[in-house]
């Protein structure tokens, strides 16, 4: 019996920073589906904000200005007491990353060097040249190994064990091996990234797929605030690999085919600095109306940037349009289309990411706290990662030093181990012919098509009845590879079940929530609606599918007003 | 209207240690898109002709390192490969010199172990100050591209010593080394010289090339290796 006080599932940003903080006071261990080094957070290009005031334009900046820019960009619906906690935390968590080694760009004095980022009043996103992301999941990921914090790399975590609303434990697989096993743990923390591979379209990686979020979902937590997903407005044509926003950050154009900037006529203030939901929209709308290239996509523009400043701040995304797209931003316009990016819903959780499970805490993009509302900023995901990772360690290892009797059952854990096994078991027996490679590549699509930018009941509707569709092909699956070492048949079945689930949550809040609000938009509701929908979206797992509920949303500073920029 | 679709043919390695005797090749007919990478073609064939068949993946955009293999007789990302980069035929191996797990998935623990060697971890002055430590603009160029590694086995699967010296840390794991000593805000820096300047250390290296040949992100660690020897050399205790 593998036995821990806080077990953390996922080894990215989050679950890293949990880690570091749990070590501290109690046994922990990390499990994680890939070698934390290949968690998604090593893809975050642009970087982190803090109201740190390192740079003349951003003297008097602040926190509260920082939360003001948080919860307008959020389009109202974050709960600003959450985001209070993320915007002062901030700069104590970035320096910290900066003392525990991470290579942070420089100013002129040998401060952190701050960049302008989407939708910020202020210059006010600490960077590393674009490869934040990586810089800072290397830094977290030494700290842990410094802390000896013990990981269980390469293993699949299928479902939670609780009991009596309190969570006990986990069953997960050796991926290497195949062996499936129950571990025993008072405290975890969910810190399992988002699930953009849901989306055709997305610049997430392929291990995207929402495990966290399902697997709290099934154990009877709500899905918070689903419906909300941030397509990336500038991601490349058509692998959808990330272009930071950064790019815009230091100066970049975005142009149609006309080779017209055209945000002026959406954004005429903050241009291609708007936030992402609107600058994505744009860009569809151009595409849209014949004013894209090929009618597919657009040009980000950053040849007037030099090279001297391309190579300094923006190597990563040169590297990646010449890899991908065989253009050479230096002299070349780089072809991009939005894309799916970022899950702003998650797992239900309060601003100590405690869930309504006693011992279950959520971080990072499985959670939603909510900080991010109905749209993300830019800059605020890797800082969610490091100020909500260490509360969720620290509440976990609060929480497990209370429970000094073990009095979880031997029976329970095999119980749980049990099912899963036979769970697995169906899946070598099959129960038909479909091919789940098919099914993934009809969701994915059906996503794009009726689930993306611009929404409307009808495709709603459609969508929701083609899921049915796909979900009862799903429970009539060709037998699974009955092979235990790496098996990748086996481990894709598992998560398209876990998509699939999170697909029809998302359905369901999108045709609940009559309103457009920040990433989601009706056009047949095409306006902010505070009367009816200045709620969280709550998806409660039901036999006959999500159970929709709503919660108040807590204002605590700046109450509505119109989003313009 | 439709060209004749384009195919190549796609030479997969396979072995399962605990089952075959020795390693073998199959061999898929892949159809070609435009733009379609080494990773794209991998899982054409798990997907639509062999879904035995394994291999890592992550981010699909060469940050992650997940899906280095021996492609064409080079070490590569199989995600940033294009297919059409490498003419009719594309062989595909695990990374060699490395414990193969099944098929393309190698065992990650000795490449890791070893970077334990050399003190993987940022040692900051204690105490620390309330704000950052600063580091001027060319300090930090001192670390650029250094601090790129992904850790994909690349250049340990390149380099002959780590195939014969099971102590010697490895082209990534001295480029780590690196990474902390040119950082001015580290401050291990005489025990780190210490560890890499052992007997399985430094002094082994072949000066090869092999390791900056191999790396996918154009990084050298020979070139740092050799400073880390002078560093060695001259350092004052």
């Amino acid at each position: 019996m593998n036995s821990h006080d806080v077990i953390i599932v996922g080894g990215g940003l989050a679950g890293l920073r949990a880690a570091i903080e749990t070590s501290q006071y109690c046994d922990t261990a990390v499990i994680s589906r890939v070698h934390p080094l290949r968690s998604h957070t090593g893809a975050a290009q642009g970087g982190i904000n803090a109201a740190l005031g390192n740079i003349e334009a951003n003297k008097d900046d602040n926190w509260q200005k920082h939360a003001y820019d948080t919860i307008k960009g959020a389009d109202f619906l974050a709960d600003q007491d959450a985001v209070e906690v993320l915007t002062k935390g901030a700069p104590a968590r970035i320096i910290e990353m900066e003392h525990w080694g991470c290579p942070f760009s420089r100013t002129a004095e040998g401060k952190i060097a701050q960049r302008p980022f989407a939708g910020l009043g202020y210059p006010r996103t600490c960077f590393a040249a674009d490869k934040t992301g990586h810089y800072l999941l290397v830094t977290a990921y030494e700290q842990a190994v410094k802390r000896k914090v013990k990981f269980y790399d390469e293993w699949f975590v299928t479902s939670l064990i609780t009991d009596k609303g309190a969570v006990k434990g986990l069953v997960a697989f050796d991926v290497i091996t195949g062996d499936l096993k129950a571990f025993k743990a008072k405290g975890i923390v969910l810190a399992t990234g988002g699930a953009g591979w849901i989306y055709g379209r997305t610049t997430n990686s392929m291990i995207n797929t929402g495990s966290g979020m399902t697997m709290a979902y099934r154990a009877g937590v709500a899905l918070k605030d689903m419906e909300f997903v941030q397509f990336h407005p500038t991601t490349l044509y058509p692998t959808c690999i990330l272009m930071t926003e950064g790019a815009r950050g230091e100066g970049a154009y975005i142009v149609n085919s006309q080779n017209e900037r055209f945000m002026q006529r959406y954004a005429p203030k903050a241009m291609e600095l708007a936030p992402r939901d609107i600058v994505a929209r744009s860009i569809q709308t151009e595409i849209n109306e014949g004013r894209g290239v090929k009618n597919l996509y657009v040009h980000l523009d950053i040849r007037h940037l030099g090279e001297k400043k391309i190579m300094l701040r923006l190597p990563g995304i040169r590297d990646l349009a010449m890899d991908f797209a065989a253009v050479d931003p230096i002299k070349d316009l780089i072809p991009i289309w939005p894309g799916q990016h970022y899950t702003m819903g998650g797992v239900d959780c309060n601003a100590k990411c405690e869930t309504l499970i006693k011992g279950l805490y959520a971080a990072g993009e499985c959670s939603c706290v909510s900080v991010h509302g109905a749209n993300r900023l830019g800059g605020n995901s890797l800082l969610e990662c490091v100020v909500f990772g260490k509360i969720a360690g620290e509440e976990a290892a609060k929480y497990a030093r209370t429970i000094t009797q073990d009095d979880t059952k031997e029976s329970l854990l095999r119980d749980s181990l049990n099912a899963q096994k036979d769970h697995v078991a169906r899946f070598y027996a099959g129960s038909g012919d479909e091919d789940p490679s098919i099914i993934r590549e009809e969701m994915r699509n059906l996503m794009v098509e009726k689930v993306f930018l611009f929404r409307n009941r009808q495709d709603l509707e459609e969508a929701k009845a083609k899921l049915k569709q796909l979900k009862a092909k799903f429970s009539k699956l060709r037998p699974i590879i009955g092979y235990k070492v790496y098996n990748l048949d086996l481990i894709r079945a598992i998560e398209l079940e876990e998509m699939l689930e999170l697909s029809e949550v998302i359905v369901a809040g999108a045709l609940g929530r009559e309103e457009s609000r920040g990433s989601h938009v009706r056009l047949d509701f095409p306006k902010r609606d505070d009367e009816r929908f200045l709620k969280h979206t709550l998806a409660y797992k039901t036999p006959d599918g999500p159970r929709i509920e709503y919660s108040a949303v807590r204002i605590t500073m700046y109450p509505p007003e119109e989003r313009k920029y | 209207m439709s060209e004749p679709q384009k195919k190549i043919l796609l030479r997969i390695q396979r072995f399962d240690p605990k089952m075959d005797t020795e390693p073998h090749y199959d061999v898929f007919d892949v159809l070609v898109r435009p733009r379609m990478t080494v990773l794209d073609a991998m899982f054409q064939v798990l997907e639509k002709q062999d879904r035995m068949l394994t291999f890592r993946y992550s981010c699909r955009s060469a940050v992650c390192g997940s899906c280095v293999a021996f492609i064409n007789g080079k070490q590569r990302l199989a995600c940033n490969t294009q297919v059409s980069t490498l003419g009719d035929e594309v062989t595909i191996a695990p990374l060699p010199h490395i414990p193969v797990v099944r098929d393309l998935v190698v065992d990650l623990r000795p490449f890791f172990n070893k970077m334990d060697l050399i003190k993987p971890y940022f040692e900051g002055k204690d105490p620390y100050p309330e704000k950052e430590f600063p580091q001027s603009i060319k300090d930090r160029e001192a670390i650029d591209t250094v601090i790129d590694c992904i850790d994909c086995m690349a250049c340990y699967s390149a380099c002959p010593m780590s195939w014969t010296n099971e102590k010697y840390p490895g082209p990534a794991a001295f480029l780590k080394a690196a990474r902390f000593i040119n950082d001015t805000r580290d401050t291990a820096t005489a025990e780190r010289l210490r560890l890499v300047g052992c007997e399985d250390g430094i002094w082994r290296c072949h000066t090869v090339f092999n390791c900056a040949d191999a790396c996918p992100k154009k990084l050298n660690p020979t070139n740092y290796i050799q400073q880390l020897k002078r560093k060695t050399a001259t350092h004052k205790h």
